[in-house]
């Protein structure tokens, strides 16, 4: 059993308070962007979630004082930041300075910052583990570690509900892209700007983190990267006419990150439907493995937090 | 003897390219029977002339390893403008879908500079312009090419669909199936 620091109290940061008891551990503190809760015994979850819905932050307490608290793991969940990748960053350098280890669900320090974040976790007594920031639910890093990173060659997959859950309803539908859009924001599977999903910058983060696992040293500005806003409803009919569909489809190598539409069969591995995710590994001596599943939510997505943790305090 | 040669026979790509004449694709087949090759199939793209403004035409052959040799060289004696032989030439065929002013940038133009500089033949093409010819349009492309230049043919039709600002659709090569 572990004592959590929790960082960020959105979808995934709720759901870590939430089933932390269930897995074993106790949060110590827990911040969001305007205040925090700090008790060495325990804070009170239940209490701290009401807190949350009712007056929109988890506490009084400066949430600074995070940082200094008793705990164990720090779960970095705050909202992912492009270029130098803060506050995250600084959180999980502070963690690791302090001797702890770090869960991050927060993609920005992994994909902007890898090479600084490794080096200073060798510096360290703690250790960086971030499953949560690839595939949601999907063990995907998890995977590539036991497989080990010399023996996969390339990962590929769908790495963006959103843009799966768009793509899906143009092609079974007929309808154009707008008004998919706006269906799917209705249903808070897009969000009011749905930039960060549709351009492919989220699939491209993920990708970038995958090739930086396999060895590489990647950012953001190194993914060769495009979305799908352009796509209209003829693009899916032609594909269709021919027993095809369109993916958003991400592959990372040791040599290089590209994400953007690409014609799959229809009934193939990769034409995952609806907001479903999908990670192929391939190997040199294991074949290809495929591993779908839900690639967001909170739950989803806590559930890879609390594996990580798990892995860190056996 | 020759039985047995047309039981191990292997598939050949001849390209060639013929004036717009009557008898002229007769003319071109009649050598390569001749010479003891198996017509598997003709592709005469006509309408889509050379630059010299000639047809292009793309023969599968089979026949044994040792006479196709023999086959070029009589396609050659009777005056046929050979512009490709080999092995399984256009090996892949692959699609690709091209989204964007497919019309207003001169389509027949992008398909021309395709077959030129990625060294891939179109095949086929379906366009879709639902909202008329002067709005965005989509068309589908099926692209035949050596196996081994495919990824360096799509390189190439990204690299002119970038400069005509048209979004390219890749066929996903890996994993897809």
């Amino acid at each position: 059993m572990a004592r959590l620091a929790v960082l960020g109290a959105g979808a995934v940061g709720r759901s870590v308070i939430d089933l932390a008891s269930e897995y074993g551990h106790t949060v110590t503190a827990v911040a969001d962007s305007r205040g925090a809760a700090v008790d060495p015994d325990g804070v009170d979850s239940r209490d701290v979630l009401d807190r949350k819905a009712s007056d929109g932050t988890v506490g009084d307490v400066d949430p600074e004082t995070v940082l200094s608290a008793e705990y164990d793991v720090l779960v970095e969940a705050t909202p992912t930041t492009l270029g130098d990748a803060e506050p995250g960053f600084t959180h999980a350098r502070r963690a690791l300075v302090d001797d702890r280890h770090v869960v991050l669900a927060n993609k920005g320090p992994v994909a902007e910052r890898y090479g600084e974040l490794r080096e200073l976790e060798t510096e360290s007594a703690g250790s960086v583990r971030f499953e949560a920031t690839v595939g949601g639910a999907i063990p995907a890093l998890s995977t590539l570690e036991d497989l080990g990173a010399g023996h996969v060659t390339a990962v590929r997959g769908v790495l963006n509900g959103t843009a799966n859950f768009i793509l899906t309803r143009m092609a079974a539908e007929g309808l154009d892209y707008e008004h998919v859009l706006a269906e799917a924001q209705d249903l808070g599977v897009a969000e009011a700007d749905p930039s960060f999903d549709v351009e492919g910058t989220d699939a491209a983060l993920k990708c970038v983190i995958v090739a930086n696992v396999l060895g590489g040293e990647f950012s953001l500005a190194d993914a060769d990267v495009s979305g799908i806003e352009g796509i209209p409803g003829s693009a899916l009919e032609l594909a269709a006419e021919d027993g095809r569909t369109v993916r958003l489809i991400g592959e990372a190598t040791r040599e290089s990150v590209r994400v953007g539409p690409r014609l799959v069969p229809e009934n193939g591995t990769l034409a995952v439907t609806g907001t479903r995710n999908i990670v192929q590994i391939e190997t040199t001596h294991a074949g290809r493995l495929n591993i779908s599943g839900r690639g967001a939510g909170g739950p989803e997505t806590a559930s890879a937090v609390l594996a990580d943790v798990g892995r860190l305090t056996r | 003897m020759s039985d047995v040669e047309a039981g191990s026979g292997r598939a050949y790509t001849i390209r060639l390219e013929l004036a717009d004449e009557p008898g002229e694709l007769l003319n071109a087949l009649r050598p390569i029977a001749e010479a003891g090759g198996n017509l598997l199939s003709i592709y005469h793209e006509r309408g889509n002339l050379t630059p010299r403004g000639r047809i292009p035409v793309e023969v599968d052959v089979e026949c044994a390893p040792g006479r196709f040799d023999g086959v070029v060289e009589a396609l050659r004696e009777a005056g046929v403008n050979v512009v490709q032989a080999g092995e399984e030439r256009y090996g892949e065929e692959v699609t690709v879908v091209l989204v964007g002013h497919l019309i207003d940038t001169d389509l027949s133009d992008t398909l021309k500079r395709f077959e030129e500089c990625a060294s891939a033949s179109v095949v086929d093409v379906s366009l879709s312009a639902p909202q008329g010819t002067d709005d965005v349009s989509s068309a589908r492309l099926r692209l035949a090419a050596e196996a081994e230049r495919v990824s360096s043919a799509l390189a190439t039709v990204r690299e002119i669909a970038t400069e005509k600002e048209l979004l390219v659709i890749e066929p996903q090569l890996d994993g897809g199936a």
